[in-house]
């Protein structure tokens, strides 16, 4: 290869690149760039007619400037202007411009169109290629308009060269996808298809993704592909490694060509008999080549060889109709279940999910149970993961139902935000698919709310409710069971509507015990009462009438209960209404009337089942498929297919029931609040660890990023990193004066910049879970001179040792001029600790030492776990924390503007949870947690009271132990 | 499908395969920027995001990214960003990044002979950089030396 003359013709653009390299900051850059912006514009208005050269060259500097994320308003005619040049590079140019900045609607299409048509004629099949790709980039209609009858015959004529004939074969799939009903179908179909026997593999390869395209659509035009195909695939497979020449990569012949072919048979049938046993030698000496040793130890070997034998599993699955096949499929695929690659775990299992549907291969997936359990419960990788929640939904029959389930609410427990409301789903659909008696079910779900009350949706719960209003043998179970659940002294509210609903409906069965006696159920009841949310506490109020209906000897407390101020002018007017209604309802209607208005729920029509169709919304059609069909389980439908279509079932609830609201699917009401808590929490957790960009970003750390920086500078992008240097321990200095200001900083939020300097930048990004934390440093080098000597190092002052493991990977001892490196801690809280690490950094700066000490921001509330409780929880412990040496409080000026929202965040950010409805003053905050150590746990209560004509605060915390009181106190007053 | 370099919160190098508006552009890539930024190593090339897959591969400081539809062949993918990645590197010599902001318009026109509205066009490492060096050895034609003076529009 020749060493590329770059840039020669365009000095003025490389300057120009350079100069936006040099700006400081960006509004530098904004500066430098609309100057050039004036500049260009003024040279298109000039007088003076441009030349191609400094046209090709000012167009090139505007769509530099587009990539660097600005609009560009002008230009495009002069881009234009550059298609009908004589000279390569000035059309090269004008099409990029066009093609990476015309969008489909443009005015300017005409004009461009013309300007193809001319290349298209020229018969020069490099102006060819270049019009065919500005085709196929613009894509837009006024152009399948123009030329989609044109392409077809460029790809099928004789005299064509082959690179054009590929063009035009993908530049027509492009046109085809964007405007089907302008490609016109005709003799030409055939001839495409006969350019799967041509000679040049890339033409071929071409070729086939066209006819794939094609074919799915119109499959009778094009169904002689397949006997083509099977015979070109059949060439590949049997070819020794060497015969495609340059078409074989690491060692695979024409993977991409294979996976194309695959693909092309995937739109039809099983072909016939005679073609069938070729194309399954072909399918089985793919499936042999992975047992095969590697030729090659190159992950792109296995990559491609893999490829080509997914794409051939898939298509095993597609035809299902060779058992033989279909199981030594799932067996290559359980190999790779317990692959080192993640890549091949995570396509072994997405692959598996479609055989476990097939009758012939589900009995072998069956068999990996305990290997994708496993996956669950280890892989590092939240998709893999997801994946192998996925397979065990699919492969979850009558036999393993049990299990699956289980486990799969072991995983929700520590399940990552993002795919609770998910699993949620799932374990519903197979604890009410696979339940043998309904108790389980009940169990599981009622499971499914103490675990993940936030992410139960409504769909679930009221299909609990339909469940067992519909099931007489499990009503008494129920009633038993949500009686006990309701127990608990924090209770999801969700696990108080289903209570609440089923106790209204079916509390008389366990009236006869007085451990529940209906007094003791209402009691129970209305002891949550208060902490609900509207929607909940309406549906209480129901409850309470049918209790008067079921239990006359409440009456007299409820009715005090409805009759009580703060329901009857109650300020949300359906309470109100409720209230009122309910209070005169039990007055003046006589026992009779009052037993048919408030009779039992009649059975709920048949229908599909709620959540079904919700995970079906969620994961696009097609999900839950394995389950819809039943087709290896028919007897499922007979006994669990969700509530039977009985004649008597079939009632739709009396108008009397529609009045008092018990209808069974509530209008939905305000959105689930799994979706606003769940985004909270993935905020706090996941958010900043999303942040693009820590610390400097000159260009020049591409050369030494997170890998350590090689001694020769510009590193490859495809050279291995070198392995680092050892830094020495030293003593240490004092830290600097403002590092108390700078930890301050860090005490709600986990990612920043730590300090700055001329010569150096220390950005942080840290996590941290339950006792241990990570956290990552990057050490910017902001000046073009190469550090020597680097060395950070955590120091421990005093018994800190005790208290907190502080891990540290190394760093390469030299930081380039303009690079990052990164150091990664792992930390330990071993118990509770008062002083933050220390952090020296040590360097030698063009001959002179360096050093700096910070304090680490690792400060004891990382270490919060937010703890949710309600009011009366959160008051008796405040209780039992009353010995004065436990409580620290501190009254204090507010040093920034007092918003509430800003507080919140603060407070979220310092760790604790947000308690609502807990101060009976709204404008205070409540906050409770627990800080995890190694070796305790240390409960803390928190109180906030802004006093916003005062601008001051008084902040109160109290802990179970006092030190730490204190200490939170400090660190959380300082924030405000 | 797109394709886009991204090194710590900056592109270097974006290709559309559908009509998309320009903000529903910017939006896409900053989402995606920060969907990838946050992956750590070792963890799987595919993730889902939105109702496309990516797949994506880290060079040095770069990362390489592609987004391709449910039916697509993630291991195929990740050995096409390696091809274009080796087809950079043929071309450049040792390609880093300084290559490819200097010679944004060169990384476009090797992208644009192997891949086109989405699909391979060619394989060959041989076919396409035999077209790449035509079209220098055009472009070295077409061009006359210019002085500096010409050069910076004084002349």
């Amino acid at each position: 290869m020749p060493a590329v003359s770059k840039g020669d013709g365009m000095r003025g653009l490389a300057v120009f690149i350079s100069d936006i390299r040099n700006c400081k900051s960006k509004e530098a850059e904004i500066k430098r760039i609309n100057k050039e912006l004036a500049n260009i514009r003024s040279k298109f208005k000039g007088d003076k007619a441009l030349d191609g050269y400094s046209k090709k060259k000012y167009v090139c500097k505007l769509l530099f400037i587009f990539l660097l994320g600005h609009d560009i308003d002008f230009g495009h005619m002069e881009a234009v202007n550059l298609l009908s040049s004589n000279k390569y590079t000035e059309k090269q140019i004008g099409y990029l411009f066009i093609s990476v900045l015309v969008n489909s609607n443009s005015e300017l299409i005409r004009l461009i169109n013309n300007a193809i048509k001319n290349d298209l004629a020229s018969r020069n099949p490099t102006f060819m290629g270049l019009a065919l790709h500005c085709i196929a980039s613009v894509g837009s209609r006024e152009m399948a308009e123009a030329f989609a009858g044109e392409i077809p015959k460029v790809l099928v004529a004789g005299d064509t060269m082959d690179s054009v004939k590929q063009s035009a074969a993908l530049c027509l799939l492009r046109l085809y996808r964007t405007s089907p009903d302008l490609v016109p179908m005709g003799d030409w179909t055939s001839r495409v298809v006969h350019l799967l026997n041509d000679q040049h593999l890339g033409v071929v390869t071409a070729a086939t993704s066209l006819i794939t395209t094609l074919a799915q659509k119109n499959p009778e035009e094009f169904k002689t592909s397949v006997s083509l195909a099977v015979s070109r695939l059949s060439r590949i497979v049997t070819s020794a490694s060497t015969d495609l020449q340059d078409y074989t990569y690491y060692f695979v012949p024409a993977p991409w060509l294979s996976v194309k072919l695959l693909r092309l048979l995937q739109c039809y049938p099983p072909p016939d008999p005679a073609v069938r046993g070729r194309l399954t030698e072909c399918l089985e000496t793919i499936l042999n080549k992975a047992q095969e040793p590697p030729k090659s130890k190159k992950v792109q070997h296995s990559n491609a060889k893999n490829a080509v034998l997914f794409e051939a599993i898939s298509l095993i699955i597609h035809h299902d109709s060779e058992p033989n096949l279909l199981v030594r499929a799932c067996n290559q695929l359980g190999q790779f279940l317990q692959h080192r690659e993640t890549n091949l775990r995570y396509l072994a299992l997405e692959s598996m999910c479609t055989l476990a549907s097939s009758e012939f291969s589900h009995e072998a997936v069956k068999t990996h149970i305990d290997t994708v359990i496993n996956a669950l419960k280890t892989e590092r990788d939240v998709s893999v993961r997801q994946r192998a929640a996925d397979l065990l939904y699919a492969m979850c029959d009558r036999s393993n139902a049990k299990q699956i389930v289980s486990e799969m609410l072991r995983y929700l427990e520590t399940a990552d935000y993002a795919i609770r409301e998910e699993i949620v789903l799932k374990v519903a659909i197979l604890a009410e698919k696979y339940a043998v008696d309904y108790s389980w079910y009940v169990d599981t779900i009622l499971n499914l709310i103490r675990i993940a009350g936030d992410y139960v949706s409504e769909e679930v719960w009221y299909r609990v409710l339909q469940i067992v209003t519909n099931r007489d043998d499990v009503q008494g179970y129920a009633a038993k069971t949500v009686f006990e659940a309701l127990q608990a002294p924090a209770c999801h509210e969700n696990m108080v509507k289903v209570g609440g609903y089923i106790l209204g409906e079916f509390g008389n069965l366990i009236a006869g015990d007085p451990r529940s006696s209906p007094p003791v159920q209402f009691s129970l009841l209305h002891s949550k009462f208060h902490l609900c949310s509207v929607a909940t506490r309406a549906l209480l109020l129901s409850t309470y009438i049918k209790f008067i209906n079921l239990f006359p000897e409440t009456k007299a407390t409820i009715q005090a209960v409805l009759r009580a101020g703060s329901q009857l002018r109650n300020a949300d007017v359906e309470l109100q209404q409720r209230a009122v209604e309910y209070l005169t309802l039990s007055s003046v209607a006589s026992t009779d009337v009052l037993a048919t208005v408030l009779e039992e729920m009649p059975p709920f029509p048949e229908r599909e089942s709620s959540i079904l169709a919700k995970l079906k919304r969620k994961k696009g059609p097609g999900a839950g498929s394995a389950l819809d069909d039943g087709r290896r389980d028919p007897s499922s439908n007979d006994i669990n297919g969700g509530v039977e279509p009985t004649p008597s079932t079939v009632s739709t609830p009396s108008p009397s029931a529609d009045l008092l609201g018990l209808r069974a699917a509530p209008p939905p009401a305000a959105p689930p609040a799994s979706a606003g808590a769940g985004n909270l929490l993935v905020d706090v957790f996941d958010g900043p660890a999303a942040q693009p960009s820590l610390g400097p970003t000159p260009e020049e750390a591409f050369l030494s990023e997170l890998e350590p920086p090689a001694p020769e500078s510009p590193m490859a992008l495809l050279a291995d990193p070198a392995p680092a240097a050892d830094p020495g321990p030293e003593d240490i200095g004092p830290p600097i004066p403002e590092a108390d200001e700078l930890l301050n900083k860090f005490v709600c939020k986990n990612n920043g910049v730590l300090f700055e300097n001329q010569l150096l930048q220390i950005g942080v990004k840290s996590e941290f879970r339950q006792n241990l934390g990570r956290m990552y440093l990057f050490y910017g080098n902001k000046t073009s001179v190469q550090f020597q000597n680097f060395s950070p190092t955590v120091v421990h002052p005093g018994d800190l040792q005790t208290q907190l493991a502080v891990q540290t990977k190394r760093v390469a001892a030299q930081v380039d001029g303009g690079a990052q490196v990164q150091q990664v801690l792992n930390i330990e809280c071993l118990r509770d600790f008062l002083t933050p690490p220390l952090l020296s950094v040590r360097f030698r700066y063009g001959g002179t030492p360096q050093a700096l000490t910070l304090k680490l921001p690792v400060t004891i509330n990382k270490f919060f776990q937010p703890t949710e409780m309600a009011a009366q929880d959160f008051f008796q412990r405040w209780k039992q924390l009353s010995l004065p040496q436990q409580e620290a409080q501190k009254i204090f000026k507010a040093n920034h503007p007092m918003d509430a929202e800003v507080t919140k965040a603060k407070l979220l950010g310092f760790g604790s949870a947000l308690l609502d409805n807990v101060d009976p003053n709204p404008e205070n905050f409540v906050g409770a947690g627990i800080i995890q150590t190694k070796a305790l746990q240390v409960g803390c209560l928190l109180r906030l009271e802004p006093n916003a004509q005062a601008q001051m605060y008084r902040l109160t915390l109290r802990t179970s132990k006092e030190p730490v009181s204190r200490h939170l106190c400090e660190l959380l007053a300082q924030q405000f | 499908m797109s394709l886009g370099n991204i090194r710590q919160g900056k592109l270097r190098l974006q290709k559309w395969y559908l009509a998309t508006s320009d903000k529903e552009r910017k939006k896409m890539v900053r989402e995606l920027m920060q969907v990838v930024l946050a992956r750590k190593p070792k963890m799987c090339s595919f993730l889902e995001w939105r109702d496309l897959k990516v797949v994506y591969k880290r060079y040095a400081s770069l990362y390489f990214c592609c987004a391709i539809e449910g039916q697509d062949n993630e291991l195929i993918t990740l050995e096409l960003i390696h091809r274009y990645v080796e087809l950079l590197d043929k071309y450049f010599g040792s390609v880093c990044e300084l290559d490819i902001i200097f010679n944004f318009e060169k990384a476009y026109f090797i992208l644009d002979e192997f891949l086109m509205g989405g699909d391979v066009q060619d394989t060959s490492k041989k076919s396409v950089l035999k077209a790449i060096e035509q079209a220098d050895l055009l472009q070295e034609e077409d061009e006359s030396p210019r002085s500096v003076l010409e050069e910076m529009g004084l002349a």
